[in-house]
């Protein structure tokens, strides 16, 4: 068998420099690689992010604690919600009410988290089963994303950039028939992944577009600082909920699904596993959905009713003073972290008494699997690219700031 | 938990160790600039730090010494974190680079860099990660205006501010 660098080495040819996007079809999210080709292996890789940097962390230091919960949307903008929730526990460990939370915001926040962790992973997987070929996965994929994007819109609001929490718990109380609703859109999300899973795990071109490609060590992975399905699906046994519990996942029974090859096929079957295991914690969780407040109980966080804005005078004052001058927040330092479909998202946060953060700093779950890309890659073909770089799920808001 | 490691670096490194916090269960380690590469080396090698979480870089304007860089450090093997701080002057902001312990530090440190103006000596690659190639100054540090624009091509209007 003639080896293909025999070949090139008679033909005299030359490597050649391709610039994949910012801006191109096949690259989702604004990120250019300049990838060396030699005929269509690729010999060197890249990559220049920072085309959708917009100075978040600039943009922090001169705003109000709570004028932040907005901007940290726009981080992951596939499940906004947990980056919500990791600011706002961030900041109430900073202040030192994590405890007085009351526990219907904690089990909405747990519930929302997870209900947008199968968004994301819905999100990622359909672009990548999109670009292998497969269009009837996408529309399999975006269907599931379809009911729980109702749900979601029905307790904030909005259907991507929610902002619903609060320092010191949530914006608004879940409506009447949430628990019910919610129920009706798992049943209706199980035969759909089912169908996803008769679709893809033993197709065949899936399998040969996906196995054994895109491979990265544990070694490696952990070297690079990776968390999240993608080191997870080397083996690895690391999930933030189950290692540093938050919220209520102690409560809740789940378990966490490992890959052994760490290639693109185990990225996306602990992807799916994962979420069967977040579709257990809601049902889990909305048994347990306890009645009462969702706001912390303390005037110096929370607004007043309107009633008493209108009819009191301590009320207009109280309202004034959060909306003029926000909350208070002692001096101190604080790296919060949650479990994000990515991997670990933290918060750095920094303050020095006031109301606005000396620093916000965000770790953004897929700045390490970036950086570990062109590892992936090398020696691999131009049409590798496309499904490995879809699988890292790289969000252009989280990575580039 | 993690007071161990601190207890075992404190013993090695007497001289290094500046200062000791903790703090929301954030174990903090002030470490002294010069030793910085010899103490995360340690960190690696005998205390199981696998990963190196998070690096940024701090600007505490108008405290001296400035700027902090901050190292978030994660030990899978025994659940360990730890936060390492290294202070860094004006006069002369610059650090050993931890790429040759972590690879993942690569990235990082060129955002800190440009962020922040903080060399890496030793760093293999030292270029500008998010920002254009054009663009001047630091814009994290806490001089560089929050309104300032840098436009890459005239706009048709100036802007009034």
């Amino acid at each position: 068998m003639i080896k293909i660098s025999d070949t090139t080495k008679d033909l005299h040819t030359r490597y050649l420099q391709v610039l994949l996007g910012p801006s191109h079809p096949a690259m989702h999210g604004t990120v250019m690689m300049n990838v060396t080709f030699d005929g269509e292996t690729i010999i060197d890789l890249d990559i220049d992010p920072g085309y959708l940097h917009r100075g978040f962390e600039k943009e922090c230091e001169a705003h109000r604690w709570n004028q932040i919960v907005p901007y940290t949307d726009r981080l992951n903008y596939v499940s906004s919600i947990i980056n919500n929730v990791c600011y706002a526990m961030a900041v109430e460990k900073l202040l030192g009410i994590e405890q007085k939370i009351p526990e219907r915001a904690q089990w909405l926040r747990l519930i929302l988290s997870e209900i947008s962790r199968i968004c994301d992973h819905c999100t990622c997987l359909a672009a990548m089963t999109m670009e292998l070929g497969g269009f009837t996965g996408f529309l399999y994929f975006i269907k599931i994303r379809e009911y729980l994007y109702e749900l979601l819109e029905s307790v904030t609001g909005a259907r991507v950039t929610y902002s619903w929490t609060r320092i010191g718990g949530g914006r608004w109380d879940a409506p009447e028939g949430f628990e019910e609703k919610t129920q009706e859109a798992i049943k209706k999300t199980r035969p759909v992944l089912k169908d996803i899973h008769g679709l893809f795990d033993k197709n065949r071109v899936f399998l040969e577009r996906t196995v054994n490609v895109g491979v990265i060590s544990q070694e490696n992975a952990l070297a690079y600082g990776i968390t999240g399905p993608f080191l997870r699906s080397t083996g690895f046994n690391y999930d933030v909920r189950k290692a540093h519990p938050y919220l209520f996942y102690k409560e809740v029974d789940f378990e966490i699904p490992l890959g052994a090859n760490g290639d693109n096929y185990d990225r996306y079957y602990v992807r799916m596993l994962e979420m069967e295991q977040s579709l257990r914690i809601i049902e889990q969780a909305l048994r347990r959905l306890p009645k009462g407040p969702v706001m912390i109980d303390d005037p110096r966080l929370a607004l007043p009713e309107k009633k008493e804005v209108y009819e009191s005078i301590e009320g207009t004052i109280n309202h004034l003073k959060l909306i003029f001058e926000d909350i208070y927040v002692p001096a101190g330092e604080v790296y919060a972290f949650v479990e994000s479909p990515n991997g670990e998202l933290g918060f750095y946060i920094i303050s020095k008494g006031g109301n606005q953060p000396w620093k916000c700093r965000v770790h953004p779950p897929c700045f390490p699997i970036m950086q570990a890309l062109p590892e992936l890659l090398r020696g691999h073909m131009l049409a590798d690219i496309i499904p490995t770089f879809g699988g890292v799920n790289m969000i252009g808001g989280e990575m580039d700031r | 938990m993690s007071e161990l490691v601190l207890n075992k670096l404190k013993a090695r490194f007497p001289e290094a160790v500046l200062e000791t916090h903790n703090q929301f269960g954030n174990e903090t380690l002030v470490v002294k600039r010069e030793a910085i590469l010899e103490v995360m080396r340690f960190l690696k090698e005998e205390c199981g730090f696998e990963s190196l979480m998070d690096l940024s870089g701090v600007d505490h304007l108008p405290e001296s010494p400035r700027f902090e860089v901050v190292y978030h450090l994660k030990s899978f093997k025994n659940g360990y974190r730890v936060r390492i701080k290294v202070r860094v002057p004006e006069e002369e902001p610059s650090v050993d680079s931890v790429v040759s312990i972590w690879k993942g530090a690569n990235w990082y440190e060129r955002e800190c860099y440009e962020f922040y103006g903080i060399k890496f000596q030793g760093h293999p690659d030292l270029r500008p990660l998010l920002l254009y190639p054009e663009f001047e100054g630091y814009p994290l540090r806490k001089d560089y205006p929050h309104k300032k624009r840098q436009a890459r091509i005239a706009l048709l209007k100036p802007e009034t501010r």
